[in-house]
């Protein structure tokens, strides 16, 4: 944690408000995210419960597995799932913008012109913590490689076509929302952490509803107010049944909840089921009849406590949306969201091309690949985070990683050689206290183009640097190049661009420090788990 | 599995005698390896076990062999260094030096005439030997792969590193401490946990786990540490693999020069300078990292070792206690800074460019280097929590065993509570080997034999 971030939480102490640490919003918020609140049931790990989704925020929609343990309904649930996720994840993938490139042809070598597609917007899945995002990683890898009747060996137990198709978009999505900086899935709790401090600690902000209470009055709460008494009151309240007024954002549910209102819920509707069956099995009409109200009666139940823990976690959600969106856009947010539309677009012609799901694990040379990338875009993060927003600027120059302060003198030198070229100095008055011994290469922040310069003497106070580029190609530096005396500029220590990553083999070459290339495994039959 | 070779040393034999034959089965599988021999040799060295001298000589057979060989390190300064030692060791080798555009390698790199230095290896093709960082190599393309490689500080290169260079070779010698820093990365890679691929982690965990023919062979007797370190390190960081000091008890003295004044820095000194350790207590306060005060006892210990005159005697000879000889090792590179300012405000020089001065770095940059006194500002003093990062093993490994002589450590009280107040709560990953010891338990094991060499300040 930064010295900012600790003053931040210290003050939100003190205010019992939540704190900005940020004076810009750095995530891309969508104007039509998908919101998701999932529900797991307890007992076995990646079990559907239920979810309630949407892109209204007055029309969610809930979906629910009557029975969890039951096979055939939870196969039902993801395909009613997917029937609302994938036609909204497919909407971003018709309007496209064309790009014009160059592209290496495999046999001559030459470069040949493409175009190539881009979509022009691509989707965003709001959950509302991290345990969500996980959640969905679970189910993505428990439904890609679903059989459907459509494959040439369907199995005993073929899905829904969509089924699979949602688990290789789930797989999608999660995977790169482990990419730093990127939007397509976000977490609200992330979000909010990203931009507010509260007075209470990392762990306890994974609770939506008590990070929440640091911003707004919790519905219900006296007198109203906001801070640790909140969020404490929000966490724990309970009922006279001994049921949480406020119930958590999930997956996992209240364990109170799951005794006394969920398990009896569930037994009620198994019931109605069997005595349906019973009649069924003996042919009477009129009990089938009576066995079906109640087997309608005691799912309209369920939905109804399973919507009464899921909403208010829902409206949590579109208000933490509201608090992100007063914020103004930082100014690399198109940058970094033009990746989540590579992303979107490159993954839809993969399913379009018909292509196998992401396979159950990686290779050596595709982890590596995504390693770099990730690190890359850590980078990227970091240092645009720094460029768009002061306050993460003020973090930096806390750490001595940058400074900031007015040009009080400039001293125009020129390099020595046949042709001169311009390496004026530039005396900074700072306060700031940069890491930065004579020699030191800096950056200029805001530049350009980009502008580099050498460290020349740093005392208290004062620091002294060389420009050594971004000046034009002539003799004297172009006109605007140099700052005049009374400009505020600010340097960097660190480099303001990511590096490029080396580059890596191609799966088929990997060496045999790493087992050689990847053999195609003989993949179990899918499907093939046990059933109910 | 059979033994790894030189896991148990003999300890009825001289510890000279035992370095010798470990190092000519090494250079033997390296330099002549017998038919169907696996690709790789791997070499774990203890600190201070003779690797660098391990790898000029292996380095030097090699050439004198007909080879042309590759040589990968981590680090500029680790490549500068050891071009500087191969390059006095062997004169009559021709050493090319790969550095990136925009660096230039360090003087004592280019000193020698029997050194080329090229930022592109095409101009480096006839040399004997190209030496460059991992991070450089993996840039590289030649239609001419080397035969031979040697990896130095292979425990710290990444897998994905690894997989990048190893095109560029067919066989390689890998050296390493098993017991330094992991290395590391600042995104999430959990997904890859418990693969032996994983890209975030050693390489020679990849390798080994890909290639189970490989032995790795040890070197089992640290030159450096002395008789009164190398018992402890070697417990609390390599219990599986002992190994033990090069020279008895008195064959290194420290001596100062003047008497003490009185002051508990000066008794840390004495206690140091008699038995090998010190441990300078402040009182237990929460801090926050660049803590004033300790970093004001760190900056008063190194300014006294100076004033007094210490003198070290060591089969190398007796020679003065300077500010080259000292260091000091902290955990952040903002706790190395405050020790830096705070030294210059006391005139201990601490620019190299300006001359002879004392090194002052976190326990990163810290690795594979030697002092004769170093003074380690601990880095779990002052803090509220024990963070996986201030636990690592690694970290109080290298901060542990950079000395010759002595080592004096500056932590505030209350670290043997802290510890019991924060158990390890990493989630532990199917597939991953349990490191041990781990990080807690060697802590302990440390803070302990500290214990009995504590003066409160």
């Amino acid at each position: 944690m930064s010295l900012l971030s600790t003053l931040a939480r210290l003050e939100a102490v003190r205010a019992q408000r939540a704190q900005p640490l940020a004076t810009v919003r750095h995530r891309h918020l969508s104007e039509r995210p998908m919101v998701l609140v999932p529900l797991a049931a307890a007992g076995e790990s990646g079990a559907p419960l239920a979810v309630l989704l949407g892109t209204d925020r007055e029309s969610p929609r809930l979906h629910f597995v009557p029975q969890p343990l039951n096979r055939t309904q939870r196969s039902e649930f993801l395909a009613a799932v997917a029937r609302e996720v994938v036609p909204y994840l497919a909407s971003f993938g018709d309007e496209v913008e064309l790009l014009e490139g160059s592209e290496k042809d495999p046999v001559s070598g030459e470069k040949v012109p493409v175009v190539r597609e881009l979509c022009a917007d691509a989707p965003q899945l709001i959950v509302p913590n991290a345990g969500g995002v996980s959640h969905l990683a679970l189910l993505g890898r428990s439904t890609r490689f679903r059989r459907t009747v459509e494959d040439p060996d369907p199995g005993e137990y073929p899905s829904p076509t969509e089924v699979p198709l949602l688990g290789r978009w789930l797989t999608h999505l999660t995977d790169r929302a482990q990419v730093p900086g990127s939007s397509m899935l976000l977490a609200m709790t992330g979000l909010l952490s990203r931009h507010w401090a509260t007075g209470q600690s990392n762990l306890e902000d994974q609770h939506l509803a008590a990070r929440l209470a640091w911003h707004l009055p919790p519905a219900g709460f006296e007198p109203p107010g906001t801070g640790a008494a909140a969020a404490e009151w929000v966490e724990s309240a309970r009922d006279g049944d001994g049921l949480l007024l406020h119930p958590p954002a999930g997956p996992a549910t209240d364990p109170k909840f799951d005794e006394r209102v969920l398990a009896p819920a569930i037994l009620r509707h198994d019931a109605a089921v069997a005595v349906r069956e019973r009649a069924e099995a003996a042919r009477d009409a009129a009990e089938v009849r009576r066995a079906a109200g109640l087997v309608e009666q005691a799912h309209a139940e369920l939905a109804r406590v399973l919507l009464s823990v899921t909403l208010p976690t829902w409206h949590d959600v579109w208000h933490g949306l509201d608090l992100l969106r007063a914020l103004p856009a930082a100014g690399h947010l198109p940058d970094r969201w033009e990746g989540d539309r590579w992303s979107f677009t490159m993954h839809r012609d993969r399913v379009a091309a018909g292509e196998p799901p992401q396979p159950r694990r990686d290779d050596a040379v595709t982890a590596a690949r995504k390693l770099a990338q990730r690190e890359r875009e850590q980078a990227r993060l970091e240092i645009q985070e720094a460029l768009d927003d002061p306050l993460a600027m003020a973090e930096r120059r806390l750490a001595g990683e940058a400074f900031a302060g007015e040009v009080v003198e400039v001293v125009p030198e020129w390099s020595a050689g046949r042709s001169p070229k311009p390496r004026p100095l530039l005396v900074v008055r700072t306060d700031d206290r940069p890491h930065a011994d004579p020699g030191r290469e800096v950056h200029r922040a805001h530049a350009e183009p980009a502008q580099r310069a050498e460290v020349v003497s740093a005392a208290p106070g004062e620091v002294v640097v060389r420009l050594l580029s971004g000046m034009g190609r002539r003799k004297d530096p172009e006109p605007g190049s140099v700052p005049e005396p009374g400009t505020a500029v600010v340097f960097t220590l660190f480099e303001l661009a990511p590096r490029q990553s080396a580059p890596l083999p191609e799966p088929a070459d990997t060496p045999w420090t790493h087992g050689g290339p990847p053999v195609a495994v003989e993949d179990v039959p899918v499907g093939a788990d046990e059933w109910e | 599995m059979t033994d790894p070779e030189g896991a148990f040393p003999d300890p009825a034999l001289a510890p000279g005698e035992a370095a010798d034959r470990a190092v000519a089965g090494i250079l033997d599988a390296v330099v002549r390896p017998v038919p169907g021999a696996p690709r790789g040799v791997v070499v774990d060295s203890p600190p201070g076990a003779g690797k660098s001298t391990l790898v000029v000589r292996a380095a030097r057979e090699l050439v004198d062999a007909g080879e042309r060989l590759m040589i990968v390190a981590q680090t500029n300064s680790q490549v500068d260094d050891l071009v500087d030692r191969l390059a006095s060791k062997a004169p009559g080798m021709s050493i090319g030096r790969l550095h990136a555009s925009d660096s230039r390698p360090a003087p004592e790199a280019l000193r020698h005439a029997n050194v080329t230095a090229k930022d592109k290896v095409a101009d480096l093709l006839e040399q004997d030997v190209v030496i460059s960082t991992a991070a450089k190599w993996q840039w590289v393309k030649t239609e001419q792969p080397w035969r031979q490689a040697i990896v130095d500080e292979a425990y710290q290169m990444r897998s994905d590193a690894l997989l990048a260079v190893a095109r560029l070779f067919e066989r390689a010698l890998f050296v390493g401490d098993p017991g330094q820093l992991d290395p590391f990365t600042v995104v999430g890679t959990d997904q890859w946990a418990g693969l032996s691929y994983d890209p975030s982690s050693s390489a020679v965990v990849t390798l080994l786990a890909h290639n189970p023919a490989i032995r790795p062979h040890r070197l089992p007797v640290s030159w450096r540490l002395p008789a009164s370190a190398a018992p402890l390190v070697s417990d609390a960081f390599y219990p599986y693999t002992p190994f033990r000091a090069g020279t008895g008890p008195d064959d290194r003295v420290l001596r100062p020069g003047l008497r003490g004044d009185g002051s508990a820095v000066d008794a840390a000194i004495d206690e140091a300078a008699a038995g090998g350790w010190a441990l300078l207590e402040l009182p237990a306060r929460h801090t926050v990292r660049t803590d004033t005060q300790a970093v004001a006892a760190v900056a008063a210990t190194v300014r006294r070792l100076l004033d007094r005159e210490l003198t070290a005697h060591s089969e190398q000879g007796s020679t003065p206690l300077t500010a080259g000889r000292v260091a000091v090792g902290t955990a952040h590179r903002d706790q190395a800074a405050a020790v830096r300012a705070e030294l210059a405000r006391l005139g201990v020089p601490v620019d190299p460019a300006a001359g002879e001065a004392v090194t002052v770095d976190t326990a990163n940059r810290l690795q594979g280097r030697e002092y004769d006194v170093t003074v380690v500002l601990h880095p779990l003093s002052g803090r509220p929590d024990a963070t996986a990062f201030h636990l690592e093993t690694g970290r109080l490994c290298v901060l542990a065993s950079r000395h010759r002589h002595a080592c004096i450590v500056v932590a505030r009280a209350g670290i043997a509570e802290l510890l019991d107040d924060h158990p390890a709560t990493d989630p532990v990953q199917l597939g991953v080997a349990v490191k041990f010891p781990d990080g807690w338990e060697a802590n302990h094991a440390v803070l302990s034999h500290l214990a009995e060499h504590r003066v409160r300040l």
